[in-house]
């Protein structure tokens, strides 16, 4: 574990500042597609270190943030449903949905409780035989994996009262539709670390040749990030596109295929309904055929009224990259991490949350 | 079948009596708690703290203590922070039915040592059984008394402009510590959680300067959370240094690896001493002696600049207000 230090080593970072500051000459403007990127550049200050040139975009990429309203009132509904226990992250709990919350459900009677993993999850059916226990299966490719595991062991183990509700979704379709929708004018990629260990960097090959966009895969530590940014920089000015990664000790082209497997073994592609974006074909994941019996979606009759939007929140903007939490007006009177009005303030991977928590202007 | 406990534990009859003579009495024994009477009776005089605390921890044992050890020091650390030097606890217990008679023997052994090592004696208790799914195996209470030396006044309000900062030692060891024990989390460390009595080092502190402002543990929040409350009693900035906060390469790996920032993190073993400017050294230098201060280190200052906030110099030179903790530190989904 020694680099965690290496990688938070002060001179090192201000030979980085210094390299970015002296080659960077075009204004460009970089998009970090990762919510924990979002929060690490926050965290540091590294936004107050880069030139004026440089002008840093967060995405969509804050797993419970894209989670869509009327997915979350069918999480809320199943709650309610007589027998039922739900797992689930931790963040999840206080998402408003158009009613109510799990949280609220939860005060209310329902049993819902958190966890840290699927396993946990599953171990919690063990021990419940009577119970259905439904995983909320939330989260991008990096849990996807897991969640995957999680209906295998079921299966091998014979425990039939475990069942998966499956939002999960894929990162390359959402960045493909935002590029394309082209509301945001982007110079450059900071690609996903973790997401990326699993699909490895060419699932954003397409980025750099389709849209000529230069894409550099980063980790957490602010060196990674200063080390990304150079990269991309590099790129802007000599005018090229491809795809590098800044995150060697985490990353390779061609990812995890063992997770990958998994992970294809137990699911498929669908549609997914992205907040602030829509239904994009192909951007989710549900269980496949042979595994119905573990999956929420067939096995309950959930019923959910029409969902509404929580009213005045941006998060749909903030998503896409073309506002920022400043430009809410209920961001920090009326919507703060205590009393949350949308899921970006509830994440600890938001946006909203990052700039509540680490980007007050000094005083 | 193991030995377990079972609800007449807890109803006064003869098991109850039994499971007090044996598994407490005996291991804690001291004079004010032998007579076994209502109320443990002692004579006290001058300026006294009193405290409580309840604990509920999960998993009970976690490397490097259990909820035993957890429950003394909690309570002694929270009188050695008003300065006062610990000498009674209370100890209640919640037991959930079930819980194996060997555990409960474990953590009553591990608080009879964490007593002896802080220096102070249970003289009253009590315990209580409840159903299966009532409680979480264990739930402990313990309030405690201490006497506060003459001259000394130490209060989270005293903090003053020009003051240093004094850290005792790594943070973040002892939530990352329980945190790795929990199922599902499962990345490999040897970290030890932090838990320790601290009434010790306070003396020597006390010994070495008078000048002590304010004294405070970073439990729950973490260093973050405890600077903020400080700043806002005193009505004073506080100014630190990322690169001067010493946190182990193992916490630090597992920070990144579950998203967490590690000035949020628990710890049950460091304490945050404001000081006159003109004693730090003296003060840092006595903190460095014991053994729960070896690495005790200056990490920022006081200041009449911002007050009620907490701004800290990043690794990168820039600079960013470090807020309270907000909910509770949950691992990154991505
Ligand atoms: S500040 Fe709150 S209401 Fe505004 S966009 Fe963010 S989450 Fe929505």
């Amino acid at each position: 574990m020694r680099y965690i230090t290496e990688f938070r080593n002060g001179a090192s970072a201000k030979g980085l500042i210094a390299r970015i500051a002296q080659t960077s000459k075009h204004p460009a403007r970089f998009m970090e597609f990762c919510g924990g990127h979002t929060v690490a550049i926050f965290r540091y200050g590294i936004r107050q270190v880069l030139p004026k040139t440089i002008e840093m975009v967060s995405g969509p990429g804050c797993p419970v943030c894209v989670t869509a309203t009327p997915d979350i009132d069918k999480a809320i509904a199943l709650a309610q449903i007589p027998g039922v226990i739900i797992t689930t992250f931790g963040d999840m709990l206080k998402v408003p949905g158009s009613r109510s919350s799990l949280q609220k459900a939860r005060a209310g009677g329902a049993d819902v409780r958190m966890v840290y993993s699927p396993l946990d999850a599953l171990k919690i059916a063990t021990e419940n035989p009577e119970k259905s226990v439904v995983f909320l299966g939330i989260g991008f490719e990096t849990t996807a994996p897991g969640v995957a595991a999680s209906v295998l062991q079921a299966e091998e183990q014979n425990i039939r009262n475990y069942y998966v509700l499956s939002q999960h979704k894929l990162c390359p379709p959402v960045i493909r539709a935002i590029l394309k929708a082209g509301e945001v004018k982007l110079d450059g990629l900071i690609c996903p670390g973790h997401v990326s260990a699993i699909t490895g960097s060419q699932a954003w090959e397409f980025i750099a040749k389709e849209f000529g966009i230069p894409c550099v895969v980063s980790g957490f530590e602010p060196l990674d990030i200063l080390q990304c940014v150079a990269m991309l920089t590099a790129q802007v000015e000599s005018d090229e596109s491809k795809v590098e990664i800044a995150y060697r000790r985490g990353v390779t082209r061609e990812g995890n295929a063992h997770a990958l497997a998994l992970m294809n073994k137990v699911f498929e592609p669908c549609p997914a309904n992205w907040r602030g974006i829509g239904v994009i074909p192909g951007s989710g994941l549900k269980l496949r055929k042979q595994y119905k019996h573990h999956d929420a979606e067939v096995q309950f009759d959930i019923k959910v009224e029409p969902s509404i939007e929580p009213k005045g929140c941006l998060c749909g903007e903030v998503l896409r990259g073309v506002k920022t939490p400043l430009d809410c007006g209920l961001f920090r009177k009326f919507c703060t991490p205590e009393s949350p009005v949308g899921p970006c303030m509830v994440s600890s991977e938001g946006s909203c949350s990052a700039y509540y928590l680490y980007g007050s202007e000094l005083i | 079948m193991e030995d377990r406990i079972l609800l007449a534990h807890g109803s006064g009859g003869k098991l109850a009596h039994d499971l007090i003579e044996k598994s407490f009495v005996s291991v804690l024994d001291n004079p004010l708690l032998a007579p076994l009477d209502d109320s443990a009776v002692f004579e006290m005089s001058g300026r006294l703290a009193f405290t409580t605390d309840s604990y509920v921890v999960s998993p009970i044992f976690f490397p490097g203590g259990d909820i035993g050890k957890l429950a003394v020091c909690g309570t002694v650390n929270d009188l050695s922070m008003s300065g006062a030097k610990p000498l009674y606890l209370s100890l209640a217990f919640i037991i959930e039915e079930g819980l194996l008679l060997k555990d409960l023997q474990r953590v009553i052994d591990s608080i009879k040592t964490t007593a002896e090592e802080a220096g102070v004696r249970i003289i009253t208790g009590d315990t209580k059984v409840v159903e299966r799914g009532s409680a979480d195996k264990l739930f402990i209470n313990t309030a405690g008394i201490g006497k506060i030396p003459e001259g000394v006044t130490i209060s989270g309000s005293n903090a003053k402009p020009g003051d240093k900062v004094i850290l005792s030692g790594t943070i973040g060891d002892h939530g990352i510590a329980v945190l790795s024990q929990r199922q599902g989390l499962s990345f490999g460390t040897k970290l030890e959680s932090d838990c320790a009595p601290l009434g010790k080092i306070v003396a020597d502190m006390l010994t070495a300067s008078r000048n002590i402002h304010s004294l405070r543990d970073p439990t729950r929040g973490g260093l973050a959370t405890t600077l903020n409350e400080l700043a806002k009693q005193s009505k004073v900035g506080i100014r630190i240094e990322e690169s001067k906060i010493p946190v182990r390469d193992e916490v630090a790996g597992a920070c990144e690896m579950l998203g967490l920032d590690p000035l949020y993190i628990a710890n049950e073993g460091k304490l945050i001493a404001i000081v006159s400017l003109e004693d730090a050294d003296t003060i840092l230098a006595a903190m460095k002696r014991n053994r729960y201060g070896q690495d005790a280190v200056i990490i920022g200052e006081v200041t009449a600049e911002h007050p009620g906030r907490v701004v800290m110099k990043t690794a990168l030179g820039s600079s960013r207000i470090v807020d309270m903790l907000v909910g509770e530190p949950l691992p990154r989904i991505c």
